[in-house]
């Protein structure tokens, strides 16, 4: 049986702190998580849960106070595993004064690629980013949103078997947003275990096998994303539009909400019959019904201490 | 050998010429023009001894700003900017990238000082309408002056591992300053007549880079020849001491956690 791709034991890391350092602060606690071959790995966690704090000890930036860890069979302490993966860092920052066309064959000359081969390895992840056009552009000049890109073409480069990305969509517009989940996807097709972190739980839903949530630097459950959280249905969300002067049905009373001309309300799956005959009596045009479960999000505002989303926060959108 | 530190350092240069360092050089080769035609107006005689003075000082006060402000910040900047990060996860150790900070910056201080000597002997040709056989002493001293900068980068980059770059450059200039007159300091401590003062003066005179040694500027302005065995013996000193600087900012930085 092969090794898994990435192996955590007991991370632990602490931090000094304080005037004389002579405190210390845990910022990730006995971290212990498998992550199979192939796999799409959600790493979730609110700010400051040591979501980065894991990643970095993963990539040798900082050292654990204790445990270990391996990526497919080899210590996070060899180097030469460093071939096989790839890594972006959140809000990634690169050598300003080079060109994205420099930068790229900066980091191929790493992995010791012929002066052929790196000239159309550049053009190719240039293109994957959608950044060829600004290949001869200086970094210094580049957009939040394209230094996340080129980020995401150094991670990925030199074809490594796992690709670890720290928060991929931060500062992407939903194009962009889109275009990355599309590089998730596809490193995924071709058999590449991605390992990223995200507050963006849709992305997580849409994008993972398996999540892992971590908060205050403790693991808090692994799973796939609908293994931890319940399918059940707790309730029917009703969207509908009223013809102007119509009134909405007084059963449904202060529980509707809108937004323009659109109307939203909740109501118990089992009462779902009952308020559409409301509605089509109130001449209401009925938008659609949606069954409201409970979603990655409510689990991981629970774990945070938050409230429960309540379908009162919950946005109309038309679309 | 590993070609990785040589990747890092060819970057680093690139770096340096992208930020304009390089354009220090402007600035000498106006002085260089100005002192010679100054010079050739003001003074008899001693026109040579006057432009190899200001030339070679120029080269060594230029090469110690860029030395101990580029220097100070090799790792630093690194870290700040957190471009270190997506390098480290390359497959590259800590002390290749050690290696290659330095060999970068002690190749723009190559290139600076070899265009500025060349600067030089324009201005010195100007003057004195020749070169002479002395005048090899000229370059000499340019190559005695770049392993004083060899060392002074090197103690700049060790500063840098660990500390910020105004504290580096406090600690590199002190060092530097101290090792100018680290002479003085063994002296100091055979006049008290303690033995433990004398003792202890001696270890700092022994521990400091002796910087005096690479000073040969008033010979080469003289003609006078350059002792042959100070060639080789501040050439294995230089070597020695940026070595042992060097393996102590890789020890230093490979076992920092970065922020």
């Amino acid at each position: 049986m092969s090794a898994p791709a990435i192996e955590i034991q007991s991370l632990t890391k602490d931090y000094a702190v304080g005037f004389w350092r002579e405190k210390t602060r845990r910022s990730l606690d006995s971290l212990s998580l498998e992550v199979h071959e192939g796999e799409a790995f959600g790493f979730l966690g609110p700010n400051g849960a040591g979501k980065t704090t894991t990643l970095k000890l993963l990539m040798g930036v900082i050292f654990p106070t204790s445990g270990t860890a391996r990526i497919r069979g080899r210590s996070i302490e060899d180097v030469a595993m460093h071939r096989d993966i790839g890594y972006l860092p959140e809000q990634p920052y690169f050598y300003d004064y080079l060109t994205a066309r420099e930068l790229l064959d900066y980091f191929a000359r790493f992995f010791g690629y012929s002066a052929a081969d790196r000239g159309e390895r550049v053009e190719k992840f240039l293109d994957l980013v959608g950044l060829s056009a600004a290949g001869n552009v200086q970094l210094r000049k580049f957009s939040k949103g394209m230094m996340q890109r080129i980020g995401i073409a150094q991670a990925i480069l030199h074809d490594p078997k796992v690709v670890f990305l720290d928060e991929p969509m931060s500062g992407l517009d939903p194009v962009g947003r889109r275009e990355v989940r599309d590089i998730i996807l596809e490193l995924k097709r071709q058999g590449r275990t991605v390992f990223f972190s995200t507050h963006i739980l849709t992305d997580a839903e849409m994008l993972c096998d398996r999540v892992a949530v971590l908060v205050g630097g403790k693991l808090q459950g692994v799973g796939a994303p609908n293994e931890i959280v319940s399918l059940e249905v707790y309730g029917m969300e009703i969207l509908f539009e009223l013809k102007p002067g119509a009134a909405v049905p007084a059963s449904l009373g202060d529980k509707v909400r809108h937004t323009g001309s659109r109307y939203q309300v909740e109501v118990p799956e089992a009462g779902l019959y009952a308020a559409l005959e409301q509605l089509k009596g109130a001449d209401a045009k009925i938008l659609g019904v949606v069954p409201l479960r409970p979603s990655l999000e409510d689990y991981f505002f629970k774990l945070v201490g938050k409230e429960k989303y309540s379908p009162h926060s919950i946005e109309v959108n038309p679309q | 050998m590993s070609s990785i530190p040589a990747v890092v350092a060819v970057n680093t240069f690139r770096e340096a010429v992208r930020d304009r360092v390089l354009y220090n050089l402007i600035f000498f080769a106006l002085l260089m023009m100005g002192a010679a035609i100054l010079v050739g107006q003001i003074s008899v005689g001693i026109e040579r001894i006057v432009i190899v003075n200001l030339g070679l000082s120029s080269i060594s006060i230029f090469g110690i700003i860029m030395a101990i402000f580029i220097g100070v910040g090799l790792v630093y900047k690194e870290i700040e900017k957190r471009t270190l990060y997506s390098l480290l996860a390359k497959p590259i150790k800590r002390w290749e990238f050690i290696v290659g900070k330095f060999g970068g910056l002690l190749l723009t201080l190559a290139v600076n000082t070899t265009f500025m000597l060349l600067g030089l002997f324009v201005a010195l040709l100007y003057v004195s309408r020749h070169l002479e056989r002395g005048d090899w002493g000229i370059v000499e001293a340019a190559y005695f002056i770049l392993l004083q900068l060899a060392l002074i980068t090197a103690l700049a980059l060790f500063f840098s591992c660990f500390s910020s770059p105004m504290l580096s450059t406090l600690f590199t200039l002190g060092i530097y300053v101290a090792g100018l007159f680290s002479k003085d300091i063994r002296e100091i401590g055979a006049l008290t007549k303690s033995p433990v003062v004398e003792w202890a003066c001696k270890a700092i005179y022994y521990a400091l880079p002796n910087f005096h040694n690479f000073n040969v500027i008033a010979l080469a302005g003289h003609g006078q020849p350059i002792p042959a065995s100070l060639l080789w013996q501040n050439t294995l000193y230089a070597a020695l001491y940026v070595l042992i600087l060097l393996l102590a900012s890789a020890a230093v930085f490979s076992g920092r956690n970065l922020k």
